[in-house]
């Protein structure tokens, strides 16, 4: 590899990142921050939710403003990129293997789903005020957690941006992310699904399971959830996966 | 030392629609093959049918040919870009598909559609781009100023590109691709969409560059360009090479050089027997109401053609006479106009 390249690539996409800064920073905070406030005081408040429910939230939330930044962050750039405006044929004539590049933007995916992932988790703290009940005894879990999370978000906006058309983008969101974030125990533990045995085991294909009860377990342990070995394990095989099968896809996609 | 390109019999084959990398939007289906419907790949064109070219290093190099005639396709391959289905292309010594980030090392490419990155300025496009290619930020600001300057862009450069016109679109791509200096730039299609002022600059940048003992590679459909611009020049079409040399061998390769094109009420075998006996008439060509005659003068054969038509029982209705041209060899061989 060539590593002055694969730097210059990623101090582009971060340049770019700080120039559309408020656009990003709106596009990741706004709506879990609005599902926080809502679900999280406004409910609670009024006594329709329990406040341990807080909590069992924050995680959760976290988890699904990680896969969507990370997937949104690598995928949307791609599709046009690749399909439209062709602005990535510059950086795939670099002199580094082109697998690289796919690898940059997997890495810079990373990064601000992990960026996102630490700021929600600091506003959604805020926005709920006391009682939250997070804790950190486990840090070197947490941080296993949450790069495994990064890579899963990033490795997936890479397959979806290389099998995704510009006309598709739609269907993405309604068919693929919406039902992932609805089944993807963001705002229920997984245990809560006990009294719908299938879905309880279908959800198990959706990877956003793994990320909120990951998260739930290192950061909110008290409250039921997978165990973290199942959900390494399984986040592992994922992000396995996705990497191997987008950078074919990348590869299909930069070369005729 | 300059750097040359060769390649030997080159072949492309796609069994899917061209993608971007190939940059064709006209793509000719001639080659098509494979419609009955037992075919298990009900999809193949035929892009390249073994191109073989030695361009040497320090040469402006042209080809020529009409949309889909694998000029993309070639440069797409000589670029990284697009797999070769077989034979063999080579940039200096890196064999292109084998050693591919050595060959990257060596070469600029203009893409026939503009491919700038609208996130950035047109002075940060160069910038990356230097980057890239681990020049140092002195030396890639100072390169970057210079370009911009050469192609009339410093008033833009701080601008976003996305309002760029498609002329200063062109140009920055040009630009661009000089940036890391690179020892072989390909151009495809370089002065389309640019005003005719600009693409006067355009070829003194490209003859600049040259000069410095780079080698350059540009396709083009536009005869004159070719004629002008290009040391030597391959006439391609349907993914072979019809016809290569310089403009001037090219041009005198053509039996009489001069084109007379007819169009007559009707036409007879006995009239282009008739049209092939008259002084300085090489070869004679025709159908039912078009016939080309091809010889070593222009208007002082008129009289005689007009007579020699009129004896025949027919009607003249057309004469155009075009002198030696890069278009009538293309003609020539092919049948066919170049702008067709």
């Amino acid at each position: 590899m060539n590593a002055k390249t694969f730097l210059a690539m990623l101090a582009r996409d971060a340049h770019v990142a700080r120039r559309n800064l408020w656009a990003l920073l709106t596009q990741t905070m706004l709506q879990p921050l609005l599902f926080t406030f809502v679900f999280g005081r406004v409910m609670t408040g009024a006594g329709m939710m329990p406040a341990s429910y807080k909590g069992m939230l924050v995680p959760g939330i976290m988890g699904m403003s990680m896969v969507m930044t990370g997937i949104q962050a690598v995928s949307m750039p791609l599709i046009a990129e690749f399909q439209f405006t062709r602005e990535i044929e510059d950086r795939l004539l670099a002199p580094m293997r082109i697998e690289w590049l796919a690898v940059e933007k997997i890495l810079a995916g990373m990064i601000q789903a992990l960026v996102s992932g630490s700021v929600v988790m600091l506003a959604a703290w805020l926005v709920l005020g006391a009682g939250v009940g997070l804790n950190f005894h486990q840090p070197l879990l947490f941080g296993v957690v949450m790069l495994l999370v990064a890579l899963f978000s990033a490795s997936g906006g890479l397959m979806l941006g290389c099998s995704v058309g510009q006309t598709q983008i739609g269907l993405m969101f309604s068919l693929v992310l919406a039902p992932m974030i609805f089944f993807g125990c963001v705002y229920y533990p997984w245990s809560a699904l006990s009294g719908f045995p299938i879905l309880q085991r279908l959800v198990l294909l959706n990877p956003l399971v793994y990320a909120s009860e990951g998260l739930r377990g290192t950061l909110a342990p008290q409250y039921p959830h997978i165990s973290i070995a199942a959900v390494a394990g399984a986040l592992a095989v994922f992000d396995a996966g996705l990497i191997l099968g987008g950078l074919k896809k990348f590869y299909g996609k930069a070369v005729s | 030392m300059g750097v040359g390109i060769t390649t030997k019999e080159l072949r492309k084959v796609y069994t899917s629609p061209p993608p971007m990398a190939a940059g064709v939007m006209g793509f000719s289906m001639m080659g098509m093959r494979g419609s009955a419907p037992k075919n298990k790949k009900a999809f193949e064109i035929v892009a390249l049918d073994g191109i073989s070219l030695t361009i040497h290093p320090g040469e402006i190099f042209g080809l020529l040919g009409p949309n889909g005639a694998g000029k993309s396709t070639t440069i797409g391959i000589l670029t990284t870009r697009v797999r070769p289905t077989s034979g063999e292309a080579r940039i200096g010594d890196f064999d292109v598909w084998r050693q591919q980030v050595e060959s990257k090392w060596l070469i600029g490419v203009v893409q026939q559609r503009p491919n700038l990155d609208f996130s950035l300025t047109a002075r940060e496009i160069l910038l990356f781009h230097g980057a890239y290619y681990g020049l140092g930020s002195a030396e890639r600001a100072r390169r970057a100023e210079g370009l911009l300057e050469r192609f009339q862009l410093t008033t833009r450069a701080d601008d976003m590109v996305r309002g760029f016109s498609g002329g200063m679109m062109q140009r920055l791509s040009i630009a661009r691709a000089m940036v890391h200096e690179p020892e072989v730039l390909f151009l495809d299609e370089p002065s389309t969409g640019l005003d005719p002022q600009t693409k006067l600059l355009l070829w003194e940048i490209i003859r600049e560059y040259n000069a410095r003992g780079k080698t350059i590679l540009l396709t083009t459909h536009n005869m004159d360009e070719a004629d002008e611009l290009c040391h030597r020049i391959a006439i391609v079409d349907h993914g072979r090479v019809i016809a290569q040399g310089t403009p001037a061998e090219l041009k005198a390769s053509i039996p009489g050089g001069y084109l007379i094109r007819l169009h007559v009420g009707r036409g007879s075998a006995e009239l282009i027997e008739r049209l092939q006996q008259l002084p300085g008439v090489t070869e004679v060509r025709g159908d039912s109401n078009a016939v080309d005659l091809y010889a070593d003068r222009g208007g002082p054969l008129i009289g005689a053609i007009v007579s020699t038509v009129g004896d025949s029982g027919t009607e003249l209705c057309d004469v155009n006479i075009s002198e030696p041209s890069l278009e009538n060899l293309f003609l020539h061989h092919t049948g066919r106009s170049l702008r067709q």
